[in-house]
């Protein structure tokens, strides 16, 4: 508890920099200030409404659902719901961190979360969408077609090798 | 974005009208976990907030005049150490483009951009626990070194 409060204090005296440099126009202060508003406000819109969805998931979805569909005896299964599921996601890996928690403890297996999490970072649809529109269709099917079977294959290595570790994601609540 | 509101708002409903003390239940745990990892979140912030300070031109520059293998390490680099919202990392890119920044260095930037994190590492850590945390990392900056590769071959850049 004592590690919050201090990230709290600290968060204080940022966010009173950050006032004390826009009163007195002090130029790198300002600097530091819009580029904290910038993820400060995407934030804001999106992790209410993600917390809300983690928590109902939380207390409706039952483990053998999960079980059957992202745990280990799912077979191919899994990646494909981990990778639909990640293209749906919202606000990158900042939401996918935590339902990636979720998912695990609702009994999903490694290698999904890990297909999830990276996809996550890859194939969402909103920004695919973005990156062709900017860099070329070309570029986004190149970048999504060679993406797939890496991150599917290497979720695979990774899952292996932290089963046969025993390793256990931290709880949250 | 504004579809993320309305799952959210028709799944509270929804889950409201079947029954709305497990409802409470799932707006408590939400609360919860939402209260323990903020301090995390305010972290990246300020720390985000200042690594962005690196003037895009700089990069550019760096991006710009490496030699081809140079240019895709680089690009991860910076895109490991950097974060930003899509809304903003894919106009940069445009630019880079445009100023002669080849595509597999530009692929390089985005993939860590999206996939590595080292800001994120603190809420990350919470969420994975170290080991676990750095491995995907690792994972991830292997990953998207490939990719750019591939881009490179794709476009006729590296071969």
């Amino acid at each position: 508890m004592k590690k919050a409060q201090k990230n709290y204090a600290a968060f204080a005296v940022f966010l009173v920099f950050i006032g004390g440099s826009l009163t007195m126009g002090f130029d790198l202060g300002i600097r530091v200030g819009d580029n904290f508003w910038i993820f400060a406000w995407d934030m804001l819109r999106i992790l209410p409404p993600a917390f809300l969805l983690i928590g109902l998931f939380d207390v409706w979805a039952s483990r053998k659902m999960i079980e059957k569909n992202f745990g280990n005896v799912s077979g191919i299964k899994k990646y494909i719901w981990s990778v639909l599921l990640a293209a749906t996601t919202v606000g990158g890996t900042f939401v996918a961190f935590p339902v990636a928690n979720a998912l695990y403890h609702k009994g999903a297996g490694y290698s999904a979360i890990f297909t999830y999490v990276t996809a996550a970072s890859l194939v969402m649809i909103p920004m695919s969408i973005m990156e062709a529109s900017i860099l070329g269709i070309k570029f986004t099917l190149i970048r999504l077609g060679v993406s797939l079977p890496i991150v599917i294959i290497s979720s695979m290595l990774l899952g292996a090798y932290f089963k046969r570790r025993n390793y256990i994601l931290p709880e949250q609540e | 974005m504004v579809g993320l509101y309305v799952v959210a708002i028709a799944g509270l409903s929804l889950s409201f009208v079947l029954d709305s003390s497990r409802t409470k239940k799932g707006v408590k745990v939400a609360w919860n976990k939402f209260n323990k990892i903020l301090p995390g979140y305010l972290k990246i912030l300020m720390i985000l907030s200042v690594v962005l300070l690196i003037p895009d031109e700089m990069i550019v520059k760096y991006l710009g005049e490496s030699s081809s293998y140079m240019g895709i390490f680089l690009g991860a680099i910076f895109g490991s150490i950097t974060m930003m919202p899509g809304f903003i990392a894919y106009p940069l890119a445009g630019v880079f483009l445009r100023q002669g920044v080849s595509y597999m260095v530009i692929a390089s930037f985005i993939t860590t951009l999206m996939m590595v994190g080292v800001v994120t590492y603190p809420v990350e850590k919470q969420y994975f626990g170290r080991r676990a945390t750095i491995i995907r990392n690792v994972t991830a900056f292997g990953i998207a070194l490939i990719i750019s590769v591939a881009v490179g071959i794709f476009y006729g850049e590296l071969i």
